[in-house]
């Protein structure tokens, strides 16, 4: 049994998730605004996240759906940009996000009045959601790093999902679970390592290998130590 | 045989089924019941055909009713569907009585016996009114585009669907305001089902001849019923652009025509515009050619589907679960369906239809990456397995009012 090993275990989640609609939807970007405003904190949290889970395979663009509509059905192609380079890692929580994403829509209102008046075809109206997680646990459980890598490799990219993305902005758990783990077992390092990555620019494919990556390191610098 | 949830296995992995496992040790014991209207033909028997084996696989007690109605009762509840595509329509008082009188009917002589019931359409949706007696939770699952209805007709249903716990639409466009939570799940492709199973090309060339079918150029297909609003004339006049410049084939292939005035009507127009054009080969499929499908689908070059309206055209995925590039109209569930330029492509025009379809005839990299990358959309997204683990994950969301749910 390895040194390190710890009387807490990480256990892997998993996240499935199923949408609820809200019934809301916007036409203009006036509209977009008052609901960015007073929807439930769900309902921005898809709308910034979902993109990441159904299409991460594809592309590490860290699109949201609001960036999208102003572009492509409003055709307002510089606040789409301002709006899909929001740096969704700075923020804390989706209050935080909420709160840019609404400024940044204002900002660009006040310099540009009568893009209030444009109206987009009721057919590509905005239309809210939310999300509702439920949240399982897995088989997979890791007493030290080596099982940790062997469990990161096995998991599916939904677990991943839920403890990096899900963890820090939804349930404000710290940077990410993995490195709350990892700090707990004394890496440090690591720890920091990958919680300084930026999620939202990796596919999940990527993300697990840049993951498994830093610990294969860590274990080869251990075990030289250790010969 | 119909396979059993091992079966998918290979294709979406162990842990998608075991989820599914573990979700439904949690719920049981809990009895499910499915009520639609019809037990063969159509999308909706199509897919509780598959569903209803899975779940009483995964160990839950499941039935599956139809209910019954006579002529002048389907003949109404057909006027109350195209009413609520917003088609107009007079409904007469007649109507009502005769949708009224059927649903007591099937109150007296159809057996409820679950804790949750699924009732798909409007169809049966009158029988919330055993909710009282009977208890259980009530689950209206609407498979229609229902964004524009008819308003006359979409009240008299508001009377029945407000009374259930919750309502399913398959997009987001589709919701209306309900006083009722609203969830959305979209439908989904079986991958072991006889349209969308594995081929070999021994049995794609063999059905193809068949068909007669040549396959000396690069095959455009879209696959449809012979309708105005999937555009049939506007994808030869797509073709016709293209094949200025590059060699290919056009097939329009569907059914629809032979027990459908409409229908019929569309196939003579479509005919007329493609005589003497021996590049444009329509071909009437009748019902059940499901490896007829398959095998044209695996045929071709590119798969278009350049509808007007869609409630959510299955067939892009299919397509896409063929790895074949599709260029298809952005409307109803197709863009939920196509991330544009990654999974597929996405077109509003018969011009810009034309110029992605020619993209993908001589890109064939581009095109290739398109329809692997679909694949793998439809894979995560759009499967039969994802379906049954909404529908479990809904029963669950029905007794928790939060947001992050923890089991």
């Amino acid at each position: 049994m390895s040194a390190e090993r710890t009387k807490e275990p990480f256990r892997f989640y998993t996240r499935l998730s199923l949408r609820e609609a809200t019934g809301l939807r916007a036409i203009t970007l006036s509209q977009l605004l008052k609901f960015i405003r007073t929807v439930p904190g769900s309902v921005i949290y898809h709308h910034t996240h979902h993109y990441l889970q159904q299409h991460q395979y594809l592309t590490p663009e860290p699109p949201n759906d609001f960036a999208y509509w102003v572009t492509e059905v409003l055709g307002e192609e510089k606040l789409g940009e301002q709006l899909a380079s929001i740096d969704t890692i700075q923020f804390q929580s989706i209050r935080a996000l909420r709160e840019r994403i609404a400024e940044v829509i204002e900002e660009h209102l006040k310099g540009r009045p009568l893009l209030r008046l444009r109206v987009a075809d009721p057919e590509e109206a905005f239309h809210f959601v939310k999300a509702v997680s439920v949240v399982v646990p897995t088989p997979y459980q890791a007493n030290h790093l080596e099982e940790f890598a062997e469990c990161l490799k096995a998991v599916t990219i939904d677990s991943l999902y839920f403890h990096i993305f899900e963890a820090r902005i939804r349930l404000q758990r710290g940077p990410n679970d993995f490195s709350t783990w990892l700090e707990s077992i004394g890496e440090r390092d690591l720890a920091q390592a990958v919680a300084s990555l930026d999620p939202y620019t990796h596919t999940m494919e990527e993300l697990r290998q840049t993951i498994l990556r830093l610990v294969h390191d860590r274990l080869s610098v251990k075990e030289r130590a250790r010969t | 045989m119909i396979p059993s949830l091992e079966a998918y296995e290979p294709i979406v992995g162990r842990q998608v089924i075991e989820e599914l496992r573990f979700l439904a040790e949690r719920l049981k014991p809990c009895r499910i019941q499915h009520i639609n209207s019809t037990a063969v033909g159509g999308g909706v028997a199509e897919i509780l055909n598959r569903l209803v084996p899975l779940l009483s696989e995964l160990g839950f007690s499941t039935r599956w009713d139809v209910i019954k109605g006579g002529e002048a009762f389907f003949q109404v509840t057909k006027k109350f569907h195209n009413a609520l595509h917003g088609q107009p329509a007079t409904i007469a008082r007649q109507d009502y009585r005769i949708f009224l009188e059927a649903t007591e009917q099937n109150l007296k002589t159809l057996p409820l016996e679950g804790d949750v019931i699924f009732v798909h359409d409007p169809q049966p949706a009158g029988l919330i009114k055993a909710k009282s007696s009977h208890g259980g939770r009530w689950v209206w699952r609407c498979h229609i585009d229902v964004s524009a209805p008819h308003m006359e007709a979409w009240r008299f249903l508001r009377g029945f669907v407000d009374q259930y716990d919750a309502a399913i639409f398959s997009t987001p466009q589709f919701v209306q305001r309900l006083p009722i939570r609203q969830f959305l799940i979209a439908p989904s492709i079986d991958p072991l089902s006889k349209k969308n199973e594995e081929l070999s090309e021994e049995t794609t060339a063999s059905v193809l001849h068949r068909l007669g079918i040549p396959q000396d150029k690069p095959l455009v297909t879209q696959i449809s019923r012979f309708d105005a609003l999937k555009d049939p004339l506007g994808v030869i006049e797509a073709f016709r652009l293209v094949r200025k410049t590059t060699d290919c084939r056009l097939i329009l292939a569907g059914g629809g025509a032979s027990d459908d005035p409409e229908g019929a009507e569309v196939l003579a127009e479509v005919r007329e515009k493609a005589h003497g054009d021996s590049d444009i080969l329509v071909l009437e499929l009748p019902p059940g050619s499901d490896v007829e499908i398959n095998a044209i689908q695996r045929a071709s070059a590119v798969v278009v589907q350049k509808s007007i309206r869609e409630g959510f055209g299955l067939t892009v995925s299919e397509a896409l679960w063929k790895a074949k590039p599709v260029v298809a109209s952005a409307v109803g569930g197709i863009p939920l369906q196509i991330a544009h330029k990654h999974s597929g492509l996405l077109c509003r025009s018969v011009e810009g239809a034309a110029f992605l379809i020619k993209q993908c005839l001589n890109s064939p990299a581009y095109a290739k990456r398109l329809g692997e990358n679909g694949r793998e959309h439809i894979r995560h997204n759009f499967l039969l397995t994802r379906h049954l683990k909404e529908y479990l994950l809904l029963i669950i969301a029905l007794d928790h009012a939060e947001e992050v749910i923890r089991l």
